[in-house]
């Protein structure tokens, strides 16, 4: 592990930052003819700025916060490589930049809440389920929260009635019914799915043909489940009805965008941009989060360890700042950071979620994702 | 020759008028100059500063520099300073023409700042450098650099010049420099996203802004340290609504004034007991607050509406909204 200097006479928090060599999800997207599509950069960046941020405060109450990186080898066993480093260093907390599975065997393999780790990618709704009881602090959002966002702005709308494109991944699958749970919690009417396929065999029109797709329902605007894009970049200008895209194209929901202009975001943007010398993503943004939340948390309660810092974290009265409006906090039944959820399109931010006029009982942000009553820890 | 504080409490400018101590009434400007009566707003969106006159009309639009935020008089008065954050500016215009007479460059993101008694060292807020730079507004010398945390904005300078407060939003924190020593002496740990500040006229405490704890928190300034706080709960409205920005004290120190941001009312403070006595529904987003001289006007900017409330503070009704530019920010007064 490599480790920043520690400034004399302050106490150290040591926050890791763990990633894998050869992550697919960093490998470089590229389409038909080699055009560039997708070039992901290691969201440490966000950690980085985090840290930067966090001098000032860090010098008031005498703490020296220090990033920590990791990087597990192609072959390495996530769980054991975690826990044995991990150890070693006295880091307090963890950010996880792994695949899926990683996160899951790091999180179980560390016994319950034995430390806060923290997930900046995964925004599956099973992965929340399954590791209800550990350490694990998602700052990503479900993809029931993206649903329910999106929902409900086209409930403001009065734009009812949803044309559903399915595309053949599992990822796909997961988008689409995670939207129609949110339709019918949001009474949306979802008129029809229809599931896709790349490419152009014409015995296949029904599943290539945007426009026959489209044709034989009638519908308010067309949600796309694509999380590749490559087939939703074509929906738009090609459907049968001048109707809008929502989803994967046209209105999209999200933790962060480049182009949202209140909130102070402009000045976290610069500071990222100036910093990363490219625009802040939202994976990028979870890590600055993630780490804020450490430093919130420390702030909080003085936490010099482990246990003290995992009990700071769970406090409903812990204020992070996300830059969106609303202070964040992580939800006591599935520990999700409740935080307000962009609607953007590929250059403005039409709206934030939750809607105005949509309230919950105990606390608006709430009103997005799985709320406490309907959530099932299935650890 | 005594000498009368007046304090605009918003961000804290000290003005040293010469001549007799005023009572009741309008207090006499500097040198016997006249007053031209104008009302200044910085609009940060259109680029544009809105004059109204004393009818509370719009007489003119001035074109400005980009993303104009804060404004302070200058020492004799009959200027007036505008930090222009998107050109890295410091633009210097004449009252009684409305003229740009001096444009100082390169100062990184000025958002707001506070003109030191001596007349001549402007503290400035660099936004985006997380830094405190001290201007001399007559050389155009940058004299002074201080390392804040992030996002710094309020700066408030205390009447005998000796203590200057900075807020840095992004670190939650109250950098206190000291002025002779030349360097930040002690960091106050606040509440979060510390915006503005007041200063009590008895020079007793600093009042300032947290607004994403929704809350006004008190420093007693002979410790140095938040001895309480002040948290504002309109009724029916949820508490991360509430987002305090400006705050005012009157010259008699009875009663603040707190512009509530998301909550769009300006909340009304016994400031003895610090409780809330009122709200006052105002435009969207209210942030930036001025006394008229005799302190029976509130000037209210609000950001999302686009507009002005003018309240009549005996009553605490809104008498009057008006409209200027895009995203208001901050209001001067002349009179």
């Amino acid at each position: 592990m490599s480790a920043a200097r520690a400034q004399d006479g302050a106490s150290t928090a040591k926050i890791a930052y763990i990633a894998r060599e050869d992550d697919s999800f960093y490998a470089p997207g590229r389409t038909y003819a080699g055009i560039l599509r997708r070039d992901r950069k290691s969201a440490i960046a966000g950690a980085e700025v985090a840290i930067q941020d966090s001098k000032a405060i860090g010098r008031a109450i005498g703490v020296d916060f220090v990033l920590l990186t990791l990087r597990l080898a192609a072959d390495d066993d996530a769980a054991a490589r975690i826990r044995s480093e991990l150890n070693a260093s006295g880091a307090m907390a963890a950010i996880l930049d792994l695949p899926l599975d990683d996160v899951k065997r790091a999180s179980g393999s560390l016994g319950d809440e034995a430390l806060a780790l923290f997930n900046i990618r995964h925004r599956e709704i099973a992965l929340r389920q399954e590791t209800c009881r550990t350490g694990l602090f998602h700052v990503i959002p479900s993809r029931a929260m993206l649903a329910d966002a999106l929902s409900q702005y086209l409930l403001f709308k009065a734009w009812r009635r949803v044309l559903i494109l399915e595309g053949a991944q599992p990822m796909d699958f997961e988008v689409s019914q995670a939207f129609q749970a949110s339709a019918k919690k949001f009474q949306l009417r979802v008129v029809g799915v229809k599931k896709f396929v790349l490419g152009h065999d014409p015995r296949q029109r029904d599943q290539i043909n945007v426009a026959l797709m489209t044709s034989d329902t009638d519908h308010d605007v067309v949600f796309v489940a694509d999380v590749m894009g490559e087939f939703a970049r074509y929906v738009p200008y090609r459907t049968a009805k001048s109707r809008l895209i929502v989803g994967a194209e046209g209105l999209m929901s999200g933790a962060w965008d480049g182009a949202w202009e209140r909130h102070g975001a402009p000045q976290l943007n610069r500071r990222f941009e100036r910093f990363a010398a490219r625009p802040m993503t939202e994976e990028d943004w979870a890590a600055w989060v993630a780490v804020r939340a450490v430093v919130q948390g420390v702030v909080l309660s003085r936490a010099t360890s482990r246990a003290q810092l995992l009990r700071a974290l769970k406090r409903p009265d812990l204020t992070i700042e996300l830059y969106k409006g609303a202070p964040g906090s992580f939800r006591s039944w599935d520990r999700q950071l409740r935080q307000p959820i962009l609607l953007h399109t590929r250059n403005a931010v039409v709206d934030l979620a939750p809607v105005e006029g949509f309230l919950h009982q105990r606390h608006n942000l709430d009103s997005l994702g799985v709320d406490e009553s309907e959530f099932s820890c299935t650890r | 020759m005594a000498a009368a504080f007046r304090i605009h409490g918003r961000i804290g400018s000290w003005l040293v008028l010469a001549g007799a101590l005023a009572a009741a009434t309008a207090a006499a400007s500097p040198a016997g100059a006249e007053t031209t009566g104008l009302i200044i707003v910085s609009n940060e969106k259109s680029n544009t500063l809105s004059i109204l006159d004393a009818s509370d009309s719009v007489v003119r639009t001035v074109q400005t520099c980009g993303r104009p935020r804060g404004m302070k008089f200058s020492a004799n008065r009959r200027q007036f300073y505008v930090g222009c954050g998107d050109d890295n500016t410091i633009a210097i215009y004449e009252l009684a023409t409305l003229k740009l007479v001096k444009r100082y460059r390169d100062i990184a993101d000025p958002e707001t700042f506070d003109l030191h008694p001596n007349g001549h060292d402007l503290y400035i807020s660099n936004e985006d450098d997380s830094e405190t730079t001290v201007l001399n507004v007559e050389t155009g010398e940058i004299t002074a650099r201080y390392e804040t945390g992030a996002e710094p904005e309020g700066v408030l300078i205390t009447p005998d010049g000796k203590l200057v407060f900075v807020a840095s939003e992004a670190a939650n924190i109250v950098h206190v420099i000291d002025v002779a020593a030349k360097k930040i002496v002690k960091n106050i740990l606040v509440g979060t996203r510390p915006r503005r500040f007041a200063l009590r006229p008895d020079g007793k405490e600093l009042w300032v802004s947290a607004e994403l704890s929704g809350e006004v928190n008190i420093i007693d300034l002979s410790k140095l340290e938040v001895v309480t706080s002040i948290v504002f709960a309109p009724p029916a409205i949820r508490r991360d609504q509430v987002t305090p920005v400006d705050v005012l004290i009157t010259r008699d120190g009875r009663r603040a004034y707190v512009a509530l941001g998301r909550a769009n009312r300006v909340a009304v403070v016994d400031v003895p007991t610090r409780t809330v006595s009122d709200f006052i529904l105002v435009g969207k987003r209210p942030w930036g607050l001025q006394l008229t001289r005799d302190e029976k006007k509130l000037y209210v900017a609000n950001g999302l509406s686009d507009d002005i409330s003018i309240i009549e503070t005996a009553s605490r009704r809104v008498t009057k909204s008006v409209p200027v530019g895009i995203v208001p920010y901050a209001i001067l007064i002349d009179d």
